[in-house]
């Protein structure tokens, strides 16, 4: 228990580290960026509507330290300031529309890399020189070093455009409402197929190299070899004795990929104008929307972190030293 | 055992006679080799990239290579132009990174304690924030340009070293001739220097690399979503442009496949830089090598089995 306490704590701090580090970027930065940002909603708000904004951003002539504990009790209370691109939806808002579509879309793909790429390792590192090793090692380390939205590219450009088997965007056609029917989560799956695949794609190979070089040393380890002298079955030393404990270290890359891959897959909405996190962050851009960027950044932040603790609650289960430790 | 002779070469001959043995290595040599060759002199035999010199959207012919782009410009200009500010970036965001992580990894590893304690929650943090969000908030704010580019890539990659270099500090801190340094009263400064650095040269040549890869990468991801500076060429921009002009949905393929099969070809060869250099300096996957060899020669079957002593 102490061991999930002090985890939490972490992220804890590493929530408030992230949400400090947002108060204070604008204010450090050069060129004064609240300004230019209230001059884009001149003219458009009134004065009294100006100073209610600065309010919520905290951007008062009020001492920093107060800014910065107004800032914070807004952001509690899920209060992340207006959009300028979406003017006057409120950022929250504007994230919400989206954020169902990027946990889907990156989380599936993280999920079925890291299980394929996994098994792969395994069997790479069982057949050591086999098929898998020597052939689909090296081609998976080859497609990870494409940048994850050029692999999209090239995937809309051959299955989409050129064979028009899969549609060229979005998350479903146009012509359906959302709902729990059959044709609807079909078409999801249709649109999702392509930008699942290219994620899967770039980043498996990153799974197998690492399952793969830890079950070989696992493989050397004294307590595997008893196990096959006592002529345990072979399926039975490679999953439960060897691949078991070697699955550790990449469960603890497990949580620090997620941000990494969720980035990724950012880029790759894009390519495909898939309405998650990522198609907005490219409208925040265009837009200067800076309370809109940093709001996905807070938001994207809070869901790895989330993820991270997960993670960790499933090493507890997996490693029982870390159990161990504890009591 | 080569291994012991090699040791008193210098590193370049050690290099060159890997490269004799290990074709991964050798391949990476010479796709690497050939890009930064490009990077310094393609630029200087190209025309102005930046030119419109033809029709928009023209597939590749002879007189333009790989094509024109949306406004008109040779797309092989902007890719061989485009490689140098790519390579500089990556390279020069590399070894920066590694030094930052190597000065802060050594510092929480070497004095342990209250120093580790807090270097090794920065780094976390810095870990398990993800990055691409971080640098997007961090490049908004800042004017477009190179330098913001490598500051960004610099702020949201050092960690991942760091906490390498803390653990690779942690396990050499332990070892004996370490200790025999310090109760000798050697200075903490030369102990680091002369007794730890050394022993981490290989490791820091694969974090160099790695994190080379990793800042090509990530540069290449910001600059495609607008965050670099569009007005200039690189192989990000060149992305970015393509995908603003639509290139997809006119069939023009040629505006991004060759940015992007450079850039696998330079990840890739980098990659296969670390995994030969690997091979190369740890003993163990050097000796299964030269079993497998040795056995193949006789006629065995190589099977998994732990490489003794091999007379050479």
């Amino acid at each position: 228990m102490r061991y999930l306490l002090r985890r939490i704590g972490f992220y804890l701090l590493a929530a408030w580290s992230a949400l400090t580090l947002n108060f204070f970027l604008p204010r450090l930065m050069p060129g004064d960026p609240a300004t230019a940002l209230f001059a884009r909603f001149r003219g458009r708000l009134g004065p009294e509507a100006l100073e209610a904004l600065r309010e919520t951003f905290g951007l008062t002539d009020a001492p920093l330290i107060s800014q910065y504990f107004t800032y914070l009790g807004s952001v509690l209370h899920g209060d992340f300031g207006i959009s300028v691109a979406y003017f006057p939806t409120p950022v929250m808002d504007v994230i919400g529309t989206g954020l169902v579509w990027t946990l889907f879309l990156a989380g599936t793909a993280v999920v079925v890399s890291f299980t394929i790429g996994t098994l792969l390792g395994i069997g790479a590192a069982w057949w050591r020189h086999g098929v898998i090793d020597t052939w689909l090692t090296p081609v998976f380390a080859l497609l990870g070093a494409f940048p994850y939205f050029w692999l999209a590219m090239v995937a809309l450009y051959i299955l989409g455009f050129t064979l028009g088997w899969f549609p060229l965007g979005h998350a479903y056609g146009d012509d359906l409402t959302p709902g729990l029917s059959f044709a609807f989560i079909a078409d999801v799956l249709r649109h999702a197929a392509l930008p699942i695949a290219t994620v899967v794609l770039a980043t498996l190979g990153g799974w197998l190299i690492s399952m793969r070089n830890t079950m070989i040393s696992v493989l050397g380890s004294d307590f595997v070899n008893l196990a096959r002298a006592k002529g345990l079955p072979q399926s039975r030393v490679v999953l439960k004795y060897a691949a078991r404990n070697a699955l550790l270290p990449s469960i603890t890359g497990f949580g620090m990929a997620l941000g990494f891959v969720l980035g990724g897959s950012l880029l790759t909405e894009i390519v495909f104008s898939y309405p998650g996190q990522g198609y907005l962050l490219v409208q925040a851009v265009r837009n200067q929307d800076y309370p809109l960027m940093q709001g996905i950044f807070l938001v994207i932040t809070l869901a790895v972190l989330g993820a991270n603790l997960l993670v960790d609650v499933l090493y507890l289960w997996l490693d029982p030293r870390t159990r161990e430790s504890t009591s | 055992m080569s291994g012991s002779t090699a040791k008193s070469e210098s590193g370049f001959s050690v290099w060159l006679t890997a490269i004799r043995r290990d074709r991964k290595a050798a391949a990476g040599t010479v796709i690497i080799s050939f890009f930064i060759l490009v990077a310094i002199l393609g630029p200087l035999l190209v025309g102005d990239p930046k030119a419109p010199i033809g029709m928009p959207l023209q597939p590749p012919s002879a007189e333009h290579w790989l094509g024109t782009t949306g406004q008109g410009q040779d797309v092989f200009a902007q890719l061989v132009a485009g490689a140098r500010t790519s390579l500089a970036i990556g390279f020069g965001v590399g070894l920066v990174v590694v030094a930052i992580g190597a000065l802060i990894g050594i510092a929480a590893g070497y004095f342990g304690g209250r120093v580790d304690g807090l270097l090794s929650l920065l780094f976390n943090i810095f870990l398990v924030i993800p990055g691409l969000p971080l640098a997007i908030v961090i490049a908004a704010y800042l004017p477009t340009g190179p330098l913001t580019l490598g500051l960004v890539l610099v702020v949201t990659g050092w960690a991942w070293n760091a906490r390498v270099i803390r653990a690779q500090t942690l396990t050499q801190r332990k070892r004996d001739f370490v200790a025999a340094t310090i109760v000798s009263g050697e200075s903490s400064f030369r102990i680091v220097a002369c007794e730890i650095l050394p022993t981490m040269t290989s490791l820091l040549v694969a974090q160099v690399i790695g994190s080379t890869v990793y800042a090509i990468g990530a540069q290449v991801g910001l600059e495609f979503l607008g965050l670099g500076d569009v007005s200039a060429v690189t192989w990000g921009t060149n992305l970015y442009w393509a995908q603003n002009d639509a290139a997809l949905l006119t069939g023009a393929w040629w505006t991004f496949a060759p940015t992007g099969i450079s850039l696998a070809l330079v990840g890739f060869g980098l990659i296969l830089l670390n995994s030969g250099f690997d091979e190369i300096t740890n003993p163990r996957l050097q000796m299964e090598h030269a079993w497998r060899i040795h056995l193949k020669r006789r006629g065995h079957e190589p099977t998994r089995s732990t490489p003794v002593v091999i007379e050479r």
